[in-house]
């Protein structure tokens, strides 16, 4: 019946309706109807996500999809960012250039995350395509600013050159310079995690010619007086990214930027500021009201008084990155201003756990009372309670993503000395739409075991020195039918927990167990009944010897559904079960 | 009102028990073992939680004996407070590495004192790598504030000549910038005073006066920027 309809159309006209279909998950499910339609879907697929680089190849990305535009591409674990895996672990771009380039694939916009690029892979980008509009580069490493110099120089297109957090070697750009007269298609541009001085004069130029320009985040080497230049010649920029902002709040210069922000009407979201002379600040108050995101997380400068008050002027924010110096005072100002708060991410300022700058259970409370909408967060403190969780839980039931980390990683709830088993066994039976959840804290079996109950679209878990028994991880298994990412480390989960149902791997991108109980003869049997994962060991200190004691413990394993069997790039200290 | 599957009653105790993390679940203590077997085999080795005290204070002999997590213990351990909560472990609290280098970041504030300017300002020496970044940052200041002086000082940009940059050591004597290499200047380096030129002139010891006044002539010119 439905065959016979579908033929009254065209595949030009089904490829139509497919246009309107842009979720990667949406066209995952139309490819599976039929032949006819995954035909239809693959060729007019244009952007592709792939979440784990290794599971699949370049070539056969080509071949299913070879109208490929835009491509996304992560590679390293997550517990990379936490120097959990070794420096040379793998991630490499360069051979996804390679095998574009040589197909002559039409690639015009890449976005990576966690994966190693070379200058050289840069080079070749830019070389190749010759539509090449939009690069977007997070916790990357492997480049420096030659690379960026041949992107500038060769992408006559470039419309967004995105780079977040990225470890760059700066050979002291005049990369900047590099960028032709002819290109004024820049829509954003991002350099502020660049740690080198930048040809300010031709950075003024870039900004002169470049009308479209909507989002700018400079770094540390752009000062105060430079940056009122290029906001006069800029006054339409949505997205501004400050990065020195000293200078004597008495002189002509400051004044002069004071006015000139007053141009700046279109600003909706501010970050920045990683050097600052908090009198300054004032300058900033006018456009605060119509801000949406605010990211002061990498601006240690800004505390106290002068923090709430440039707080207090931000009553539309929906987005607020900052650091825990805020304090629960400062978190009760959020709650009492920030009415339509969304994302809330409270970073640690002192790493060397002082504990002095830290929030607690208090500041979250206050939060959840007071933002109704929020849906994200991330928060460091220096400790929490249940009763506090449970009361954060009954305020806000609209979590998507909760993580909750305690700067002592088995601190108890203070108060009753328990556990926060029933803390967050709270949030999970709350808030039904949870995407993403870490855990922090005293915790027993008891949480997974609420986690699985509860935690139906849970997606992604990071369980971190938790739980007493492999039942802990089971529940979590059994549980969660949507899981996709489990990453663990530090607990006590053996081979019984990771043998127990073995196919339920294939349903997920990826598990990560450090330091926990799996064995090497467990993941031996792992890797043999399951064809379609592989099983990484990560051997760096060499402490593992595979002809022998199959009942050693496994210090770093990595397992992956992967469509093309090991990888060929595995350094030495790797080992593909 | 959730559902509870095992007692946790063996667990803490009372408020005042020490806040260590090793808690006694004995009998409800879960082992790793295949079914039907008992507890305690010959191997001895106990598969209860690792409490994170295990992991990672050294000196009790972590079971594991390798080397993943890594520790640095440089706490106290007096009045039964944690030790553990002082020491690191690798990949705690879970900060990216950008970030944590960013918060890492030493940085040295010294105060800088202009003569005749109603307040101080301060300078990070972490964030220069020469006396010529510093002195071009010295001078920006210079300029903030000398020119709203009087006329005198806005005359053909030479403002910059009524002044000598001077710091305090950590020995408390006030030295000419310049003198030593520049990690030596930020090691010893507490505090900066822009002096009027016409005080500094008595600067120097008598047996190396001439080189004073050199290195007083290229200070200036350097603050210049020439």
């Amino acid at each position: 019946m439905l065959r016979k309809k579908m033929n009254y159309f065209p595949d030009e006209v089904i490829e139509h309706v497919f246009d309107f279909i842009t979720s990667h998950k949406d066209r995952n499910a139309v490819s599976l109807v039929c032949k006819s339609w995954y035909k239809i879907e693959r060729m007019s697929r244009q952007r592709v996500f792939i979440g784990n680089c290794y599971a699949i190849s370049p070539e056969r990305v080509i071949a299913r999809f070879p109208e490929l535009k835009s491509l996304t591409l992560k590679g390293k674990p997550h517990f990379a960012d936490f120097s959990l895996v070794p420096q040379d672990w793998g991630g490499i771009l360069y051979p996804w250039i390679e095998a574009f380039a040589k197909r002559r694939v039409g690639l015009e916009e890449l976005r990576l995350k966690r994966m190693v690029v070379s200058d050289e892979s840069l080079e070749l980008l830019s070389r190749s395509f010759g539509n090449f509009k939009a690069l977007v580069l997070v916790s990357c490493e492997g480049f420096t600013t030659d690379g960026l110099a041949a992107v500038a120089a060769n992408c006559r297109s470039l419309r967004e050159l995105d780079l977040q957090e990225n470890e760059v070697e700066d050979h002291k750009g005049n990369w900047i310079s590099r960028f032709p007269e002819s290109c004024t298609s820049l829509v954003s541009l991002n350099f502020a995690c660049l740690k080198g001085d930048i040809n300010l004069a031709a950075l003024e130029k870039l900004v002169a010619r470049s009308p479209n320009l909507k989002s700018l985040r400079l770094n540390r080497a752009v000062p105060l007086d430079v940056l009122q230049k290029i906001l006069m010649r800029a006054p339409q920029l949505v997205d501004l990214g400050i990065g020195s902002f000293v200078h004597d709040p008495a002189s002509d210069a400051y004044n002069k930027l004071k006015a000139t922000i007053l141009r700046c009407k279109s600003i909706r979201s501010l970050s920045g500021f990683l050097e600052v002379t908090p009198r300054c600040l004032q300058a900033i108050h006018p456009i605060c009201h119509n801000l949406t995101s605010l990211n002061l997380s990498y601006a240690p400068g800004i505390h106290g008084n002068d923090l709430i008050k440039l707080i207090q002027h931000c009553r539309k924010l929906e987005r607020l990155w900052i650091l825990d110096c805020i304090g629960d005072k400062g978190l009760g100002v959020v709650a009492s201003t920030c009415k339509e708060l969304q994302e809330l991410r409270v970073f640690p300022s002192d790493l060397q756990g002082g504990g002095n700058a830290a929030v607690t259970e208090e500041g979250l409370v206050a939060i959840s009372a007071g933002c109704p909408k929020l849906h994200s967060l991330l928060y460091f403190c220096y400790q929490m309670t249940n009763a506090a969780l449970i009361t954060v839980a009954k305020n806000c039931s609209n979590f998507t993503r909760f993580r909750l980390c305690t700067l002592d990683p088995v601190k108890p709830d203070p108060v009753t000395m328990r556990p926060l088993d029933e803390g967050f066994g709270a949030i999970v039976q709350s808030c039904k739409r949870l995407r993403r959840l870490s855990l922090s804290g005293l915790l027993t079996d008891q949480v997974f075991l609420y986690i699985g109950m509860y935690a139906e679209q849970l997606e992604m878990l990071s369980i971190a020195f938790a739980g007493n028994s492999d039942k802990g991880m089971l529940y979590v298994l059994n549980g969660c039918k949507k899981l996709r990412k489990l990453e663990i480390r530090d607990c006590p989960f053996g081979d019984t927990a990771l043998l127990t149902d073995v196919g339920k791997y294939e349903t997920m991108r990826s598990l990560w167990m450090s330091s926990c109980e799996v064995t090497l003869g467990g993941c031996q049997t792992l890797a043999e009944d399951r064809p379609m994962l592989n099983v990484e060991i990560i051997n760096e200190d060499g402490q593992i010897d595979f002809s022998a004691d199959e009942k050693q413990k496994v210090g770093k394993m990595y397992l992956y559904r992967s469509l093309v069997g090991p990888r060929k790039d595995a350094p030495a200290f790797v080992r593909t079960l | 009102m959730y559902a509870v599957a095992m007692s946790n009653d063996a667990t803490a105790d009372s408020p005042e028990s020490d806040a260590s993390i090793t808690m006694n679940f004995d009998d409800t203590e879960l082992t790793l073992g295949l079914p039907g077997e008992g507890r305690s085999p010959a191997g001895g080795k106990s598969y209860a939680k690792r409490g994170f005290i295990e992991t990672v204070d050294l000196n009790l002999g972590s079971s594991r004996g390798n080397a993943n997590t890594h520790v640095s213990n440089n706490s106290e351990s007096q009045n039964g407070k944690l030790p553990a909560a002082k020491a690191q472990v690798t990949g705690w609290p879970p900060v990216r590495s950008f970030r944590k280098k960013e918060l890492e970041r030493s940085s040295k504030l010294v105060k800088v004192a202009v003569d005749g300017a109603p307040y101080l300002r301060k300078v990070d020496l972490e964030i220069y790598s020469s006396y010529e970044e510093l002195l071009k940052t010295l001078e920006k200041m210079l300029t903030c504030f000398t020119l709203q002086g009087n006329d005198r000082n806005k005359v053909g940009g030479r403002v910059a000549m009524e002044y000598v940059a001077t710091y305090e050591d950590k020995e408390g004597d006030w030295m000419l910038v310049g003198d030593v290499p520049w990690k030596m200047f930020m090691e010893s380096c507490n505090r900066i005073r822009l002096m009027k030129s016409s005080e500094a002139m008595g600067l120097g010891t008598p047996t190396n006066s001439c080189i004073s006044i050199r290195k007083l002539k290229q200070n200036i010119k350097r603050i210049q920027g020439v």
